[in-house]
């Protein structure tokens, strides 16, 4: 499994990536295997806003049915459509191809409180 | 028996229990879940892999958690007449059957396969969940019967199933045993892996296959010699996750979802099940009643035209008029698109009916349509 450098982690397993100050989310490589096969997405539209630990949107798997929990807060100024439209994506390439939101930042200080790759990795170790 | 059934009850909360091939699953990287008391594997190598890999070439199950109960002596074949709901006299020795054990109100103790070993010995084969229902309720049923033994012989099989176009190259390859000729619900009892053994052309997938039922301790032998045997021949490992996606693909009824103590055989479309006219039997009055009125619900297979994923429980809609309730529902490998059962208003069964699902705060179309989804390709 992997778990880049560059990016931050939250608890809920979704990562967070800072372009400029745009974040962008989607959810680990850890989540999308524990998911297994995934057949459907549901993201919030641009605009809308989304809150630090609120539920964002839904990822299912043949199995199971999951909510997104927001790492950040701010409003989505895009939505990757190419990951509803093919949500097997996420299995596959989950940290560039099946990026979800990139949501424009209410307070860049928030990141300081998210995980990195390092600590990311200690926690799903302990929470297995 | 309430006793027993308390005891049992308390185990099971207590700590799930292990299946013999609990190690050989370990060995295999596969993820467990609790399954009516038992720690199962979910998956292995992913729901879908292992779901084509059935369709395609093979797939290998674990399902001794499965009971067996067996009801011998001479008054056996009567006492199963009186106990189950297909005409158990249509069947001879070697032939198995799919029956259901019915309460008296018409509704569902178990759905089973009943074996007609010989003329005084017969072995249901019962759902992990039911045994211990469906024990208490024979030796409570039978109590007093002249000539009839009830035996819980759960814990002396273990039970392995092959399934896909496959399985039965891969299991003379692993036994040298043929069993092209062996008809759909029938079975042999030959030895597998040093084991007496019962092997019959029955399954819970659609496509051809054996179970096997045999001693736990030859179990993790049988397992690895298929797997063996199989090795090229495409075989995978299949956990609940897919064996679920199988069975609703054919549209098979799942104890708990679509058959329950209320909604019995006549509103699931098992009628055929069901032998109404065949000398008394537990629950006959009640299904005779539930055949001749007016159902309240119709169990029928629905499509998704829109996307998402139909799931347990969802509510169905007519315009505002509510039409009814997911019993299963999941997205389709095979198929690719989202296939439930549910049951419906009788106004709302007929194919090409459309309904609209409510899910979550979405409104997503669907169509009612004949079971089964699959169909497999004709060779």
């Amino acid at each position: 499994m992997e778990f880049p450098e560059d990016l931050k982690y939250s608890k809920e397993h979704e990562w967070v990536r800072l372009e400029g100050d745009t974040a962008v989310i989607g959810i680990t490589d850890y989540a999308q295997d524990s998911l297994g096969d995934v057949v459907y997405v549901e993201l919030p539209a641009e605009g809308d806003a989304v809150t630090r630990g609120e539920t964002f949107g839904v990822v299912e798997s043949v199995k199971a049915v999951s909510d997104l929990y927001s790492p950040v807060s701010g409003s989505v100024v895009e939505m990757n459509d190419a990951v509803v439209d093919g949500p097997e994506a996420i299995n596959e390439d989950p940290y560039t191809e099946a990026w979800m939101l990139k949501i424009e930042l209410d307070n860049i200080e928030e990141l300081e409180e998210l995980l990195s790759a390092d600590e990311y990795q200690q926690f799903i170790e302990e929470e297995k | 028996m309430v006793c027993i059934r308390f005891l049992k009850a308390l185990q099971s909360v207590l700590d799930s229990r292990i299946t013999v091939l609990y190690e050989t699953h370990k060995g295999l990287g596969a993820r467990f879940v609790d399954f009516a008391g038992w720690r199962m594997p979910v998956l292995y190598s992913g729901v879908v892999e292992e779901h084509m890999a059935v369709r395609e070439a093979c797939g290998i199950f674990d399902v001794s958690h499965m009971g067996e109960i067996e009801v011998s002596g001479p008054g056996a074949e009567a006492a199963v007449q009186y106990i189950a709901s297909n005409d158990i006299e249509r069947i001879v020795d070697g032939q198995c059957q799919y029956t259901l054990v019915c309460n008296d109100t018409g509704g569902v103790i178990d759905d089973t396969i009943v074996y007609r070993r010989s003329a005084d010995n017969f072995l249901f084969c019962t759902n992990a969940i039911n045994t211990d229902s469906v024990f208490c309720w024979l030796l409570e049923k039978l109590h007093g019967r002249e000539g009839v033994e009830v035996i819980d012989r759960s814990g002396e099989y273990a039970q392995i199933a092959i399934q896909g176009p496959a399985s039965l190259d891969i299991f003379k390859i692993a036994f040298g045993i043929d069993t092209e000729e062996i008809r759909p619900f029938r079975f042999i009892e030959t030895t597998v892996a040093g084991s007496l053994a019962i092997v019959s052309k029955t399954g819970y997938t659609g496509e051809q296959g054996l179970e096997i039922y045999l001693a736990p301790a030859s179990a993790p032998a049988a397992w690895d010699a298929l797997m063996a045997a199989g090795a090229g021949h495409g075989i995978k490992p299949i956990g609940l996750g897919a064996r679920d996606t199988l069975r609703l693909e054919m549209g098979y009824p799942l104890y708990g979802y679509e058959i329950t103590e209320e909604f019995g055989p006549i509103e699931a479309g098992l009628k055929r099940f069901v032998a109404l006219e065949k000398g008394g039997f537990i629950g006959q009055k009640a299904m005779v009643e539930r055949a001749e009125g007016a159902p309240k619900s119709v169990l029928v297979g629905l499509r998704m035209e829109g996307s998402g994923v139909p799931r347990t429980g969802y509510e169905l809609f007519s315009g505002d008029k509510a039409a009814g309730n997911v019993t299963s529902g999941t997205h389709s490998p095979a198929l690719k698109y989202g296939v439930a059962m549910a049951y419906v208003a009788p106004e709302f069964k007929e194919p090409g009916t459309r309904l609209n699902m409510q899910i979550r705060k979405r409104s997503v179309e669907c169509t009612v349509v004949a079971i089964p989804f699959y169909r497999r390709e004709k060779k």
